[in-house]
């Protein structure tokens, strides 16, 4: 109970209210976060009505497997992560590290496709402003800009998730965290699928607009 | 500590409910639906947020201030698209 009560910061009576109070501040954060991404979305919605055949033409050059590979990988590693919650909760901190490096991995693992993917994009010419060929329907390049632009900032918050999970590993090793305080954990996680959930909705939206034949 | 446990089974019937939804997602993409070919992967997509929401980040078992500030980042989010595509919808451009 004394090492409990270390952990609760002054203005909290409780550890409870402390992680209310954590819990909430994450998901603020996350309001803001839910309308960056959602600018971004309605700059989207708005070129593609009135360019769609320009996003259909910029959609056939996207590899769909690739992206469906990427998805898989990222809802595993939200599951792993929501395991990683559980483990702690039971005080089994040797399957949070294992969970937390899993979800690094997976995380590791889209990034890797996506720079592959980058990189095919660039060898074909597909870079607004860098190296752009096509010859397609005008404004075909705002499909490119966005979708670059949009996968660009979600692989960036990946970035940003992968070195907040390696922070928790290191807090986890030095044995910070027990049952009864988990509280970092949790908001890591709040943010993990956070940025999975930006993604289960980009990867429609730019690799599957008109594939059917 | 006052956080609800949710099982291992509940979070690996979500993580499958996910990846079958994402096969559906994939699955409907090839079939040829006109203009509803968006609306249904979109709607498959929010019903995937939802349950990452509810079960992954523990909404459903969280306070009702929690569920408040859930719902206004989703309530602005409505907010900015739709003042923003009603404006271009009704432009006659």
């Amino acid at each position: 109970m004394a090492d409990n009560h270390s952990r609760v910061a002054h203005q909290f009576d409780d550890l409870a209210q402390q992680q209310e109070a954590s819990n909430l501040g994450m998901w603020a954060f996350l309001a803001t976060e839910v309308l960056f991404f959602g600018g971004m979305f309605a700059a989207y919605a708005v070129y593609r009505s009135l360019y769609y055949d320009a996003f259909v033409a910029g959609s056939q050059h996207m590899d769909v497997l690739l992206g469906a590979v990427n998805t898989a990988v990222l809802l595993l590693s939200s599951l792993t992560v929501a395991l990683g919650v559980h483990a702690v909760q039971r005080g089994n901190n040797g399957a949070l590290t294992r969970y937390l490096l899993m979800t690094i991995a997976l995380g590791s693992t889209f990034l890797v496709i996506k720079g592959f993917e980058y990189s095919h994009k660039y060898a074909e010419g597909l870079i607004p402003g860098v190296r752009f060929a096509l010859e397609g329907p005008d404004h075909v390049e705002l499909y490119f800009i966005l979708y670059f632009v949009m996968t660009g900032f979600h692989a960036l918050h990946m970035i940003v998730g992968i070195g907040i999970m390696t922070a928790m590993i290191i807090l986890t090793r030095k044995g910070r965290f027990s049952p009864e305080y988990y509280n970092p954990i949790e908001v890591s996680g709040l943010y993990w699928h956070f940025v999975d959930i930006v993604w289960i909705f980009l990867y429609p939206l730019f690799y599957l607009i008109q594939v059917h034949p | 500590m006052s956080g609800h446990h949710v099982s291992r089974r509940v979070y690996f019937a979500v993580g499958f409910a996910l990846l079958v939804l994402f096969l559906l997602t994939v699955g409907v993409a090839y079939i040829d639906l006109g203009p509803f070919n968006i609306v249904v992967a979109m709607a498959i997509a929010t019903f995937k947020a939802i349950l990452v929401v509810l079960y992954f980040m523990h909404v459903r078992y969280s306070s009702r201030v929690t569920w408040v500030f859930v719902s206004a980042s989703f309530f602005w989010l409505v907010i900015l698209l739709v003042l923003t595509l009603s404006d271009y919808a009704t432009r006659g451009v």
